[in-house]
């Protein structure tokens, strides 16, 4: 089975429906598939339901299928980044669910495993546990969360084999690897396509039998959403010898 | 002369231990990392999946792929390790976090917290603060005393909550209070700033407090 597909058009043929839940991986732009997002964007299809943990800036990643429309809801835990998201909220377009962060990664890890529900403290006595179970233990209270499958989920890895063995890089890991392991079908974007036996299985984040389809990606642009540095003070000892 | 954002995040550095583990909220709490001393270990955690990091990278050195939870460009240093969302919170929700540093709009008397919603207005949602109130061991607040002439220590909050009885201790410009949020102490007050008086604080809280003895 071969599962190195040609271009992110052909990594989603056949998988997209009209109202389905889709999970995108990322935090603000950082680690987002955002190649397999502008596939979905020309594929038109609509009434999407995105689990991701914001929604993208204007224009970029999300912000992408929330200009043309194509979502008609939000889970996340954070979106305040994006003009286009507010207009189309206030307008009553866009439907929003807010999940703390931590109880929105467990909700897709616990999907991924199979585990149906849990209880955190997290949200306990707050309108996020409103209409939700509660239990009392070791005499605290606790909420419960429900697990959280996709009909697809779509991830960005730095490096990845021909099997799906998937490696991240540095913060861009995020919520990749819980959101490739809770898809029905998972499709990842890699900027490095290798052979196996390439990436030292100790080093394997996300194992390949969660991953059903693999597109490489070589030339993917990455967006930095808040650049911030620091002025070099002096040069470093040892340099600035003229010659 | 009440207490400047730096001396309140001077002031909230003196709750940092050796060898604790620290998150930082955005804002004053950002601020907090200027004051770690010297020789002592504090590992700052950064919730979209970063243990120790560093300062802004020099122009030129931006990493798209490293960034911190406020989506800025950071640097790795020597003890810096990563990790997913769901570890993120297993560290934070599991009680592996010593202290989390942050901001308010609203704090009362039992330690309820009120920093995400304003209802009516547009909400950007709470990203990672209810995880972080429910599940680090201690949660400071460092906030404006009151906002445009509004109490913000109040009895009870009016603002929907991000936590119920959840915070510690609260550092405002104007001093430091103590809340006995799990044995119903109620609130203390401890520091005073500098050029502040009992009297202005009394008239700047709604909240119910008894002033510590040592004042």
């Amino acid at each position: 089975m071969k599962k190195v597909y040609p271009d992110a058009r052909a990594a989603l043929a056949g998988l997209l429906k009209d109202g389905m839940l889709i999970m995108a991986g990322g935090f603000g732009l950082c680690g987002i598939p955002e190649t397999l997002i502008q596939a979905i964007r020309e594929s038109g299809v609509k009434n999407l339901t995105v689990v991701s943990n914001n929604a993208g800036i204007d224009g970029i990643g999300l912000g992408l299928l929330l200009d043309s429309k194509q979502i008609k809801k939000m889970i996340s835990s954070y979106v305040g980044e994006n003009k286009t998201f507010a207009q189309q909220y206030l307008a009553g377009e866009l439907e929003i669910e807010f999940n703390p962060q931590g109880t929105l990664a467990e909700r897709i890890r616990a999907g991924g495993a199979g585990i149906p529900a849990f209880f955190t403290r997290t949200g306990a006595g707050t309108q996020i546990a409103e209409g939700k179970e509660e239990r009392e233990f070791n005499g605290e209270r606790y909420v419960m969360e429900r697990g959280l499958v996709a009909d697809l989920s779509i991830v960005h890895a730095w490096m990845g084999d021909t099997e799906g063995n998937l490696v991240y890089r540095k913060t861009a890991r995020n919520f990749n690897p819980m959101m490739a392991t809770a898809g029905k079908v998972t499709v990842a974007e890699v900027e490095h396509l290798v052979q196996p036996a390439d990436i030292n299985p100790d080093h394997i984040i996300t194992p390949g039998v969660f991953v059903k389809r693999i597109v490489h990606v070589p030339n993917a642009v990455k967006h930095i959403e808040q650049r911030t540095t620091r002025k070099r003070t002096a040069a470093p000892a040892g340099t600035g010898e003229e010659i | 002369m009440a207490w400047t954002r730096d001396q309140m995040a001077e002031r909230a550095a003196k709750e940092l231990r050796d060898g604790f583990y620290v998150n930082l909220g955005i804002g004053i709490p950002t601020l907090v990392s200027n004051y770690i001393p010297a020789g002592m270990s504090v590992q700052l955690q950064s919730e979209n999946g970063m243990l120790g990091f560093g300062p802004f990278p020099y122009e030129g050195e931006e990493d798209p792929d490293l960034i911190n939870a406020g989506k800025q460009t950071v640097t790795e240093i020597p003890t810096t390790s990563y990790f997913s969302s769901a570890d993120s919170f297993a560290m934070i929700r599991g009680g592996h976090i010593d202290l989390s540093i942050l901001g308010a709009m609203q704090v009362a008397e039992n330690g309820d917290l009120a920093n995400w919603m304003i209802p009516g207005k547009m909400v950007k949602g709470m990203g990672g603060a209810m995880d972080l109130v429910a599940g680090v061991k201690k949660v400071v607040v460092v906030m404006e005393h009151s906002a445009k002439n509004e109490a913000k220590l109040l009895k009870r909050c009016t603002l929907p909550l991000t936590g119920a009885g959840v915070v510690d201790m609260v550092i405002t410009d104007l001093g430091v209070f103590t809340i006995d949020k799990k044995g119903g102490g109620g609130m203390t007050l401890t520091e005073v700033a500098p050029g502040t008086t009992l009297d202005e604080i009394q008239a700047k809280t709604e909240a119910s407090y008894r002033t510590a003895n040592t004042l």
